[in-house]
């Protein structure tokens, strides 16, 4: 298939090893500080915010692709990017309207996705 | 006769020695391969959607909802959790993490009702990390406004 010979196998490994490192990062803290999931997701989402705004996680993207957008941080930069992109258009509305605009359509999807499988699902059987 | 819990200290001495030793490196090696399989299968993802001529951001979102999607039917049949299980921050950290977030306190709420049940447990987690990711993009926002350039550090 066409698409596979010209496919960038250089950019796969680089996604794997920074995508890989990303979520070692996730798991050191999940062992050594004890932090619940929920913080983490908020901390990497809110760091990627962050990385984003000063322009700096845009480098990691184009190294690695998809191993630094599909981690939360990059959902976090999707949001910082969204909002300067809007900022520079609509000034001080952007600063309100980019971030959901970027990031609306993996916010739709998990809350449509995430209600459907929750009605098909079977409701599981506590173990004691 | 003095019992070995008395303060938080021997307690916390106690827990230690009796809790198996977490065995740190294993568990990164394990978030390291599944997290890099994620993300690489949203490589592929993202490859074919330019391949096929999509731009890049609209290519990005096709692998969040591909992602998103996957994820919350894998939680909504109980193999989420599995896979969890082994691969800990490797499945948490990706945005399936993010999804599976939303439908695991979904399911177990089920029984309260599809409103204040599903519809509102769904937030649980989902609900924090868009208040402080949206929180944050508009100071970065307001940020950029004022200063009207974006600070580059490197």
């Amino acid at each position: 298939m066409e698409f596979w010979q010209n496919f960038d196998w250089m950019l796969l490994l680089r996604c794997f090893m920074v995508g890989g490192l990303i979520c070692v990062i996730g798991q050191i803290l999940i062992d050594k500080t004890k932090l619940t999931s929920a913080r983490i997701l908020v901390l990497f989402v809110t760091i990627g915010t962050i990385l984003g705004g000063l322009g700096i996680y845009k480098y990691l993207v184009n190294f690695a692709g998809c191993g630094a957008t599909v981690p939360l941080t990059g959902f976090g930069n999707n949001l910082a990017k969204g909002t300067i992109e809007a900022v520079k258009e609509s000034g001080i509305l952007g600063a309100f309207t980019g971030g959901l605009k970027a990031s609306a359509g993996g916010i739709a999807a998990a809350v449509f996705f995430g209600y459907i499988a929750s009605l098909i699902s079977k409701p599981k059987m506590k173990k004691q | 006769m003095d019992s070995p819990i008395d303060t938080n200290k021997s307690y916390q001495e106690y827990v230690n020695q009796k809790s198996p030793n977490s065995p740190i490196l294993k568990n990164c090696i394990n978030a390291f391969l599944i997290g890099g399989l994620i993300c690489s299968i949203g490589q592929v993802i993202y490859s074919f959607c330019i391949y096929k001529g999509l731009d890049e951001s609209s290519s990005s979102t096709v692998v969040s909802i591909l992602l998103i999607a996957l994820s919350a039917f894998l939680t909504g049949l109980n193999l989420f959790n599995k896979i969890g299980k082994i691969a800990g921050a490797g499945s948490l950290v990706p945005i399936t993490g993010f999804a599976n977030s939303i439908v695991a306190p979904a399911m177990e709420y089920k029984s309260e009702g599809y409103v204040m049940g599903v519809g509102a447990k769904m937030f649980t987690v989902a609900g924090p990390v868009l208040v402080y990711g949206i929180s944050t993009a508009i100071i970065v926002g307001l940020v950029y406004l004022i200063f009207n350039t974006q600070v580059v550090l490197v």
